[in-house]
């Protein structure tokens, strides 16, 4: 019995040696006339809540690839999940996995995440000693390429061999928190109450906002971290207490924001909680139910139904494909993040597979016409997009409120 | 996990699986939740017992705890499978009703609703039939002698296997009506939520004294309470920081927890 077990063993490892094999020969082939093959990864967190949006993202990144043809290059995509299911949301150790697994296939030339600029943290160190550059569809922490927005050794701390290999289509929070603190104060909020997820990107927005509406008159009425947890009553009675109209949660939906809001609503039916885009997705409303109508969200551009032009015919193609005619407002930036990147391999010609000109082709990218418009990315490797809006959670759908200006 | 999965698909299936549109709560659905989750997570304590516990009888102590990991890892694969990766919202189906506000007129930030009394109502009379059910019957007695000697109680003519298998048993049914409870209260389910609710049971166990079981449910009580008051008094993210300090002051100064003395042995 146990014998066999080996044998059997024995002859799936060596298959998938034959396997291995082929798929690093394909790459490795380097003549100029040789057709080539690249491959783009992806990192997004796959299990938990976030599930929704990134199926939706690597839908788009398949999309853009398949609309793509490069002479000469065939482009291979993977998506890996950097969440696990102990965690249910992404998990540090398996993103830096992920970052490894990119760095050590070598026909890896581009690595399009993270979803959370929590994991950005820990994979941008790592692919930057690698030379590889990174793209992400949807995070937006300020710090993890503005100077000056984040703690005093960000940004430089994530970019060991001083050369930037990252950047985002997605503006940042420091526009972000600052137009949510704006719109608060449009709604009528005088007292907020300030809650964060206490992540990278949940505590960084949250402070944004802290310090905006501090500036422009509102009064912080509590200001506080809240992790993961079954039930939020006893920081629901505390909000009801503190007079607040207006919380502001900054986090993701994947630590149950929604069920802070059922707790919120069920003791202050009246309060108004906003959030920015981490809760702007369909599966928040879903998880929140009738507590989670009247809800504000902001996130960078206009939502799917106020997409032309362009993107308008992108949203045509992309129902088309997937049967969704509404996606989440990140899909979009998906296809972005993809399309600049196959851009700059078509762009790198014969040297296709040189993970250098292809960092240099995404990092110089200038006036870019895609589906988001036409923007650049600046010297930190961010758009030049500055569009937000507001939603208003609606019979259980995100429907767009207004467009928020950068003030 | 599974047992607020089983208690969804039931209300699901019963038509009740949104609250929206629900006027008054269906007590008849809730009761035939609770009764599927108690059948299913019974059958299926007792089948875990029967494949991964039971071979092991005699092995080292090791083998069956890590059987036991084993096991939740197959548990949290199939809720994976049944309900998805994704937090599944759990039907808001009693009556919002808070009575210190609306009964005694007090608005204070302490709420007592009706969820609060339901989980009562219900846990109570559940935990005293546990404690008479030890006390009391041939069974209970029976399973206090195995926890104490297995050897003895063999040599005594107790069938061991029926009494463990028996204990897996109630366990299970326990945790179905738990699961019920935790659906009701909190709204919410995800397929990992048994690894959370296992180290807060666990928690609460220590605290009181572990296989006591008086002493858990005081240590259940000790933790909420706990916790509530360290998130109201110093903040939401110093709520693990309070829990788990007392557990560890506890272990220092009185290893066997709150009510370990008392009764002495393992009941």
């Amino acid at each position: 019995m146990q014998k066999r077990w080996l044998s059997a063993a024995a002859a799936i490892s060596a298959l998938a040696l034959i396997v291995g094999a082929c798929g690093g020969g394909g790459g490795g082939g380097g003549g100029a006339t040789t057709a080539k093959t690249v491959k783009i990864l992806s990192s997004l967190p796959m299990t938990g809540a976030s599930r929704t949006q990134t199926v939706e993202i690597v839908n788009s990144i398949q999309m853009a690839i398949a609309d793509t043809k490069i002479n000469n290059v065939t482009v291979q995509f993977e998506a890996l999940d950097d969440a696990t299911a102990a965690k249910g949301s992404w998990d540090a150790a398996q993103e830096a996995e992920n970052a490894r697994k990119a760095i050590n296939d070598k026909s890896v030339v581009a690595y399009i995440g993270t979803y959370n600029s929590g994991a950005a943290k820990v994979s941008i160190p790592l692919l930057n000693q690698a030379g590889l550059v990174m793209v992400s569809p949807a995070n937006t922490y300020p710090g993890l390429t503005k100077p000056g927005k984040g703690e005093s050794n960000e940004p430089n701390t994530y970019y060991p061999n001083g050369k930037r290999n990252y950047a985002r289509v997605v503006p940042a929070d420091d526009l972000q928190g600052a137009v949510g603190a704006v719109w608060a104060k449009d709604l009528g909020a005088k007292n907020v109450y300030i809650v964060h997820d206490t992540e990278l990107y949940g505590k960084g927005i949250a402070d944004v906002f802290r310090a905006k509406a501090k500036d422009i008159g509102l009064t912080e009425k509590g200001y506080e971290g809240a992790q993961k947890a079954d039930n939020y009553r006893a920081l629901a009675n505390k909000i009801k207490d503190s007079g607040a109209d207006l919380v502001y949660y900054g986090g993701i939906v994947d630590n149950n924001p929604a069920v802070l809001v059922k707790d919120l609503k069920a003791v202050a039916p009246t309060i108004k909680f906003m959030g920015p885009d981490g809760i702007n997705c369909s599966e928040f409303l879903k998880q929140a139910g009738p507590a989670g109508e009247g809800v504000y969200s902001t996130f960078g551009g206009v939502p799917p139904e106020k997409y032309t032009g362009k993107s308008g015919d992108w949203l045509k193609a992309y129902d088309a494909k997937y049967q969704n005619k509404s996606p989440n407002a990140y899909a979009i930036y998906g296809y972005e993040a993809a399309k600049v990147v196959l851009a700059a391999i078509a762009k790198a010609g014969d040297k296709a597979d040189d993970r250098a000109t292809v960092l240099a082709n995404v990092m110089g990218t200038k006036d870019y016409d895609g589906v988001l418009g036409k923007w650049s990315f600046d010297a930190n490797g961010d758009t030049t997009l500055t569009q937000f809006s507001g939603s208003v959670a609606k019979a259980g759908a995100w429907a767009f409120d207004k467009e928020l200006a950068v003030k | 996990m599974l047992g607020t999965f089983a208690c969804l698909t039931t209300l699901t299936l019963l038509g009740f699986g949104t609250e929206v549109g629900t006027t008054s709560t269906p007590w008849w659905a809730l009761g035939l939740a609770l009764l599927a989750a108690m059948i299913f997570c019974g059958l299926l304590n007792v089948l875990a017992e029967r494949v991964a516990y039971r071979p092991l009888r005699r092995a080292p102590r090791l083998a069956p705890l890590i059987s036991a990991i084993g096991v939740s890892f197959i548990f949290v694969n199939i809720g994976l499978f049944w309900q998805g990766p994704t937090p599944r919202r759990f039907p808001d189906l009693l009556p919002q009703y808070d009575f210190m506000s609306q009964f005694f007129g007090l608005h204070t930030l302490v709420r007592f609703t009706f969820k609060d009394l339901f989980v009562l109502a219900l846990a109570i009379p559940l935990m005293l039939g546990l404690a008479w059910v030890i006390r009391n019957t041939r069974m209970g007695k029976a399973m206090r002698a195995v926890a104490q000697d297995t050897e003895m109680s063999l040599q005594m003519g107790i069938d061991v296997n029926r009494v463990i298998s028996f204990t897996f048993l109630l366990g299970g049914v326990l945790a179905g009506a738990a699961s019920l409870m935790y659906g009701l209260y909190n709204n919410n389910t995800v397929f990992t939520l048994g690894f959370d609710a296992g180290l807060k049971a666990f928690t609460a166990a220590v605290l009181g004294g572990i296989g006591n079981v008086s002493g858990a449910a005081l240590g259940g009580f000790v933790l909420g309470l706990l916790s509530a008051l360290t998130v109201t008094y110093f903040g939401g993210q110093w709520e693990n920081v309070g829990v788990f300090s007392l557990l560890v002051i506890i272990l220092v100064f009185k290893p066997t927890g709150l009510l370990g003395q008392a009764l002495g042995d393992r009941a």
